[in-house]
Formats: C-alpha cells, structure tokens, sequence
C-alpha cells in the first residue's frame, strides 16, 4: 500500500511488511506524519488541524468510554431484491465491502455509555459501499431507535455516505421515511437525538435522519449537503464558490448548531446529552468561556452606552 | 397538437383515421376503427418495457397536478408561500372540495409549455416549497381536512440557493412531520416520482401510483451516469431500478396501483381524472372507519416494515 492511497482515510488496514505503511500525508498540508502519531492526534493533522476521514473503529474509540460498546443487530444482512446489474452486480459489490470492513453493512450499531450516560449509538462506515443507506442500514436504525424508547435513552448517528443505496432504487428511498418515522416518535418521547456528521454527509441520508437532530454537531471542513458538487455546477452551469457545502458554510446559513473539533467531541456529546436527560455526565473538563463574552474593549463599551442612556 | 411517442404510430394513424372517417360521417368505419384502436391500444400497452413506460409517465400530454386539481375539485382556492422566503410554484397546495368531501390537495406540477415550465421549474421545488406544503399539512391537520398528495417531479432541485436554504432539511422534516399528521392522508405519483424530491411528499397513509408512473431512488439518467459512467445507459438503468408501478406493487412497497383508461392517462385526462378521484374517496372512507390511534399505528408500521434484508440469529 502506498502513502497515496492513505490520503483523506487514515484508518485503512496497513500491511506490516510495507513501510511506507506507517507514514501518513495530511491531504490538506500535505504534512508527513507517523500513522502511531497522529493516532494518537485522534486522526487530526497537528500542524493544519486538518480532520481526516476515519473508519469504524477509531470512531467508536474516540468517542464512547473504554470497552463500553456493545454491537446489535450485526447479523442483519443485505439481499438483492431488485436482482441489480450494473457494471458489477449488488451481491459482488456486498462481497467486496464485507472483505473490505469485515462487516455485512455500512452501519455498526450499539449501546455505550458517553462519559457514564448510557447511549444508543449508530455509527456509518464510509468504507463500505460509500457509506450507502440501504435496508440492513434502516433496520438497524429503527431497531437503535426502538431500544432508545425501551431503555429512555438518547441516540446518536454519526453520518458518512453518500445517500441512498441505489441498487436496493426504491427500497433504500424508503429508509429515509422509515428512519424519519422513528425519530418522530424518539421526539414525541422526550428523548434526544444527537445528529453528528462526517465528511461526507449527502442525498438521502443529508435529506433524511441526519438533518433531523435535536442538535446537529459537524466536524470541521466536512461536506454535507443534498446535491452533489458535481451535479450542482451541472445544473447552474458555473464553479461553486470557495467553502460550498462545508461544516462552516452550514454553521453560517444556519443549517447546523456547532462546528465541534474531534478533540472535544465526545465531551460535547456527553454534556449536551446530559443537559436533555437530566443526568450528570462524568466529565473531567467543564466548558470552557466562549472568546465573544471577553472582549478587550468591554469597560469601554459599558461607558458609551450609559452616555446613551 | 398531442405528441406522439415512437411505440404510439400505430395508435397515432389510427386514431387519424377515426377523425376523417368522422369528418365523412362514416359511422361503419369509425365503429371499425374503434375496435382497431382499442386492439393496438391493449396490444401496444401490454408489452411496453420499462423504459417505454417512464416515457408515458414523463409525457407531455400527460396530466399534470392542476389538471387533475381542475377536474376533481370544486370550490377550490389556490393558498401560497412558506411564509419565510417565497412561494414556490413548483408545489401547489389547494383547498377546496373532492367529492363533498372537505381537502387540502398538494401537487407537484411541472408546468406546460416553456414559459410555464421555467415558472414551475420544470416540477422541482426549493426548500420553500416542501415548507409551504408542510404548512398546508399542519392547517389541514388542524381542521381536519383529509390529504390528497400528487407526486411528479424528476427530483428536488439541485442549486446553490436550494442548498443554502437547506433542501435536506426541508425533505427530511417532511418526512418526519407527515408521519405524525394526525388526518387521513394519501400520496399518489401521477407521473415521476423522482427521488427524496418525490418522498418528501410521498409520506402517508396510502401510497399509489397511476398505472403509467414511475418511482425511483435516482433519475435512469443519474444512474446511468454514476454506475455506468454512461449517461447513454438510461434504457439499462431504467430496467435495473425498477421503476414501474408493477414492479413497486410486487415489491408492496406501494399500496395500490390506480388503473389508467384504457387509452392511457395521457389521452384521456377526465378519464384519469375520475379513476383517481374515486381512489382518494374510497381511501378516506375506509381511513375514516379506523379509530385515531388504528390509523397512526398502521401508519407507523406501513413506514417502518420496508425493507429486504436477512438475519442471522
Ligand atoms: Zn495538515
């Protein structure tokens, strides 16, 4: 394996034997790192503070507290209903992403606990046919969902894909209303729904769950949007401007609550849930003052404004 | 002018010669005539393959929601706007009467000729509009009006404003929000059920479609471009996604197919027109006849059963 194909997916399984292995290339500074380095950095680029894409596992790791995670529903399996052909068939291009992830669908589910709160957590693997919605991918949500309403806890779905699964067409369409039907009832249930998207968050995975959070958390520079770039500049018959669709374009439109850095996720998460359950999240860090609320010039301000007055 | 398709010729010079026997008030050979169409019109509609059938469901002879809104409704008033942004005329929301029967219809229409076309965005709608439907939903909830929902669009629109307003939020809170509606409602696709764009109004207590309609995770077009890397492959996507309302059927992941005239949608818009609203009023009849929380249960379980997967145990 080749430092290229590390660019943008630091977490893909590296061959001892190869040295170059161990080195990784920052796709946004293009930095050199040690892979045992920047794990430990959480995947995130020390000089650029770039976030790079990160699998399964390091996502559950970072997030949950240690050895709390335990998986459901993994012995859901895809089938081709549709019987789909394209270039390749849907049954090789399954085969293909279970030898790649060593799992049977792009989403691993299960119950944790997030600083000691007990948490339903649904996790996409972009590795696995793009991180696709298919069925398997819906029933394990509505069943995450379903467990969250039985136990009275919350639920978190940490999004990477790239929409609908097309070969299941109408089938993988149905799972953004099935998974929406669910969190409906999540809602009517008083119960939160933490939303956190990764890069890439788009089509009907953006159009469906993911946009639906009580709070919607989104890591730096991550593209998240309904229409492809691609298809947008086709349609508009122009470029797209400079940070189109990204975590801070959101953050500015008003589409999302916070752009949150990997360092200080699982805090985030832990706190905000523990807010919405009334439960006290065993947190080390308290939340520090935002930068807005200590301005130099506050003394000064305070003078004007009683001339005004 | 009607447009003719290829596979529709023979049906064309048929229904040509009807005129002129007509026209020499030739009743024998018109009689003949007739029994002619209506053994081409059922031999041609028999055999049509799927890509022959997004054809019809994207005809331009085919009716629209305002047609079907002009032929079934009475009394009707036109409402508007998200009341945020703007009103977007890809989605109209109509109140009015079906039958006696009290409803909000809401339509997606994709506008006829050019100059209606661009106004109605060729039936792809903004944020906006899913919001103004999903505005109309709540007032029709509130007095309890049933709710009619006319699926044709080839897709929510791709752009830069669509997505500054957060189109994925505005399908997304659709599809939440119409699970909770607490009135009976009904989707039928008429013609192209694009995509989320189709979905965002496609949630409901019955999900129909018109015999000649289609409804798909992508455009054929979209497809065939991604996983053909072949925009020409559209024939072959259209088979692979199974898009025809038989096959929907079959999968039940629809409730209903409504049956065309004979002659199709698209030749006989009253036609059409009355088969689907004798649909809708038998559908919110037997709505009606189940208790509240009957109707939210099945609601919840039509929503949340799809899907085709295994389980190892
Ligand atoms: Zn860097």
């Amino acid at each position: 394996m080749s430092i290229l194909d590390l660019f943008g997916n630091a977490n893909k399984k590296t061959s001892k034997s190869d040295a170059s292995a161990h080195w990784v290339k920052c796709k946004s500074c293009q930095s050199l790192m040690y892979y045992k380095e920047i794990e430990k950095q959480q995947f995130v680029c020390p000089k650029c503070g770039f976030h790079m894409r990160i699998g399964v596992n390091d996502r559950i790791n970072i997030l949950v507290d240690k050895d709390s995670f335990v998986e459901f529903d993994a012995g859901l399996k895809p089938v081709d209903p549709l019987r789909f052909v394209d270039k390749k068939s849907y049954v090789k291009r399954v085969e293909e992403g279970i030898a790649k992830t060593g799992r049977n669908s792009s989403v691993v589910s299960g119950e944790c606990t997030i600083n000691g709160i007990g948490t339903q957590l649904v996790v996409f693997d972009f590795a696995f046919m793009g991180g696709s919605l298919g069925s398997v991918e819906g029933e394990k949500i509505l069943r995450a969902v379903t467990r969250a309403m039985e136990k009275r806890q919350g639920v978190i779905i940490v999004s990477a894909s790239g929409g609908a699964r097309m070969q299941e067409s109408t089938f993988s369409l149905m799972q953004m209303s099935k998974t929406s039907a669910a969190l409906a009832r999540l809602a009517e249930e008083g119960l939160p729904y933490i939303s956190l998207l990764t890069d890439p968050t788009m089509g009907g995975v953006s159009a469906s769950f993911a946009t639906l959070g009580d709070i919607i958390i989104v890591e730096p520079g991550a593209l998240i949007g309904f229409a492809g770039q691609r298809v947008i500049e086709q349609t508009i018959g122009s470029a797209l401007p400079e940070g189109f669709q990204r975590a801070e374009f959101l953050l500015e439109k008003g589409s999302i609550d916070m752009v949150v850095n990997r360092s200080e996720m699982k805090n985030t998460i832990a706190d905000l849930l523990g807010i919405f359950l009334d439960q006290e999240p065993m947190t080390a860090t308290r939340r520090r003052e935002d930068s807005d609320d200590s301005d130099d010039d506050h003394e000064e301000e305070y003078k004007q404004s009683k001339i005004l007055y | 002018m009607a447009i003719y398709l290829d596979f529709e010729q023979k049906i064309k010079q048929i229904q040509e010669d009807i005129i002129s026997a007509e026209v020499r008030h030739d009743e024998h050979a018109v009689e003949i005539l007739q029994k002619d169409l209506e053994k081409e019109v059922t031999k041609t509609y028999k055999n049509l393959s799927p890509f022959q059938e997004l054809q019809l469901a994207r005809h331009l002879d085919r009716p629209y929601a305002l047609d079907y809104i002009n032929l079934m409704m009475t009394n009707k008033y036109e409402i508007h706007g998200d009341r945020h942004f703007r009103d977007d005329a890809a989605i109209l929301c109509y109140l009015g009467y079906i039958g006696g029967e009290r409803v909000l219809v809401i339509g997606e229409q994709k506008g006829r000729g050019t100059k209606n076309k661009i106004k109605r965005n060729f039936g792809m709608p903004h944020p906006e509009g899913y919001r103004k439907a999903l505005r109309a939903a709540k007032m029709a909830e509130k007095f309890n009006l049933p709710i009619l929902m006319l699926i044709d669009t080839p897709g929510a629109y791709p752009g830069l404003g669509a997505e500054e307003r957060n189109q994925s939020e505005a399908i997304a809170r659709n599809l939440l929000e119409l699970s909770m509606i607490n009135t009976p409602t009904v989707s039928i696709v008429i013609g192209e059920g694009g995509s989320g764009g189709a979905l965002a109004i496609g949630v409901a207590d019955k999900l129909a479609m018109m015999r000649y309609s289609v409804f798909s995770v992508i455009s054929p077009e979209g497809c065939a471009a991604i996983l053909w890397n072949d925009p020409k492959k559209v024939e072959a996507a259209t088979k692979a996604l199974k898009v025809t309302s038989s096959d929907l059927k079959e999968f039940d992941l629809i409730d209903d197919i409504i049956e065309e005239p004979l002659i199709g949608a698209h030749r006989d818009k009253e036609g059409a027109a009355n088969a689907l609203k004798e649909y809708f009023l038998s559908q919110v009849t037997s709505l009606r006849a189940l208790s509240e929380s009957e109707r939210m249960e099945q609601r919840y379980n039509r929503l949340t059963s799809v899907g085709a997967f295994e389980e190892d145990v």
